[in-house]
């Protein structure tokens, strides 16, 4: 049975599992989950995520949502081909899993807020955005990017000299963020986290993570 | 060699490190106690070891880890052949470990931590709570635990049907939104989720973590 995931190419989350997918080599097929007309809140969907969210990924031994879990059972189960990103050593991994907590608890708070209120609001609801939102959520970003910026002036990549699972979780929402936002300046302006972001978007991986479906 | 942890034992986040210490029946460890009153985890030798200013992290010899989840992780691996198994014992278990403890991380946490903030610590800090906040996330909350209440109607805890680091990661939180928030009646109107967290408060694990933290029955 073919690996499915559930999802559509717009959505932060279905691309992190689509770029995991990519950087180990692994054929799927993505279903395209009609989200304008609710199908993610209908019985059928719920069955596969009970929160109504996706991606949701299939294969023949599981089916799991949350991205970030998915990406981890992606990265465990082919260990042995495509890109390692969990690096090669006990000490390795811990410092991916630290990195990965990172982007979800303190860069993707900040990060994905900006993005709903300086680009997603405007094309879901027609809606400008929430300006104490974006002010709150600027100084947010600014202090964990300055983090970044020392972190990745003492190493190249955010878990050790190694691409990984930390930065591939930051594709998604620093695409979105870099163009769409009218606030790459947070990203630019600072030489390290600059460097890092021209060097892992380049990547194949998510070359092609970007040219999915019609956008 | 020694674990040091460095935090807090009261802390939900350091608590969450400490019960899989003690599930995992691990001994050489020391607690460094960080003095939050005095703003010792905002100095500048403590962002030394966490950039971000928060508690706890931990040093297992040349290696220095922090964010709490990280940190388990960490603990359940290196620890994997002694006490509780955290993370099931098939790789498809593990993958429904790692799916709920991404939940955990990603649909409990930010509703949870907002309304202890506001009920538990805000007022610590001289602030007042702020209802409209307390009311909009216990709503969301309340969304998630019905989902919650379906999964435990079907297997015994989150995962399946075996304790695993999944559950841990919800005990720390809960006792303080449900013992020390005085909100567990959206917990109680669940019968599955009730007895499932009051399960997790009654392991010996947790119980040496309330006892360590001070908040012993």
């Amino acid at each position: 049975m073919a690996v499915k995931v559930y999802g559509i190419p717009m959505s932060t989350a279905t691309r992190s599992v689509i770029a995991a997918l990519i950087e180990k080599g692994v054929e799927f097929e993505l279903v395209e989950v009609d989200m304008k007309a609710g199908a993610h809140k209908k019985p059928e969907h719920l069955k596969l995520n009970p929160f109504g969210k996706v991606p949701v990924y299939q294969d023949e031994d599981v089916t799991l949502f949350e991205s970030r879990a998915i990406t981890r059972y992606i990265a465990t189960k082919y260990e042995g081909q495509g890109t390692p990103l969990l690096g090669k050593t006990t000490t390795e991994r811990a410092l991916v899993d630290q990195w990965v907590e990172v982007e979800g608890q303190n860069y993707h708070p900040a990060v994905s807020a900006l993005n709903y209120q300086l680009f997603f609001r405007k094309i879901f609801s027609g809606e400008g955005p929430d300006e104490a939102a974006v002010a709150v959520n600027v100084e947010k970003f600014n202090a964990v990017l300055d983090i970044y910026e020392a972190r990745l002036t003492a190493s190249k990549y955010l878990a050790g000299d190694f691409f990984s699972l930390a930065d591939l979780g930051h594709f998604a929402h620093t695409e979105y963020f870099v163009k769409h936002s009218g606030k790459s300046d947070l990203i630019t302006s600072r030489p390290h986290v600059a460097a890092w972001w021209q060097d892992i978007s380049s990547r194949p991986s998510w070359q092609k993570t970007i040219t999915y479906g019609s956008s | 060699m020694t674990i040091k942890l460095h935090g807090s034992a009261m802390s939900t986040c350091t608590g969450r490190v400490l019960i899989t210490l003690f599930e995992k029946e691990v001994e050489d460890y020391e607690l460094v106690e960080v003095d939050l009153s005095k703003g010792e985890h905002k100095s500048p030798e403590f962002l030394k070891h966490q950039p971000f200013g928060q508690i706890p992290y931990l040093v297992h010899g040349d290696l220095e880890l922090f964010e709490s989840r990280a940190i388990a992780r960490g603990v359940a691996d290196w620890y994997a052949k002694q006490g509780t198994p955290l993370y099931g014992s098939t790789a498809h278990e593990r993958a429904q470990v790692e799916q709920w403890l991404e939940v955990e991380a990603q649909n409990y946490n930010p509703s949870i931590s907002s309304i202890v903030f506001q009920i538990v610590f805000a007022p610590m800090f001289g602030k007042s709570t702020d209802e409209a906040v307390v009311a909009a996330e216990t709503a969301k909350l309340e969304s998630v635990l019905d989902i919650y209440e379906k999964r435990l109607s079907e297997k015994k805890y989150l995962a399946g049907d075996f304790f695993s680091l999944a559950d841990l990661s919800h005990i720390t939180y809960s006792y303080y939104l449900i013992k020390l928030a005085g909100k567990g009646a959206i917990y109680d109107s669940r019968p599955h989720v009730k007895a499932w967290i009051e399960g997790l408060f009654a392991r010996p694990a947790t119980q040496k973590w309330l006892k360590l933290a001070g908040y012993a029955q």
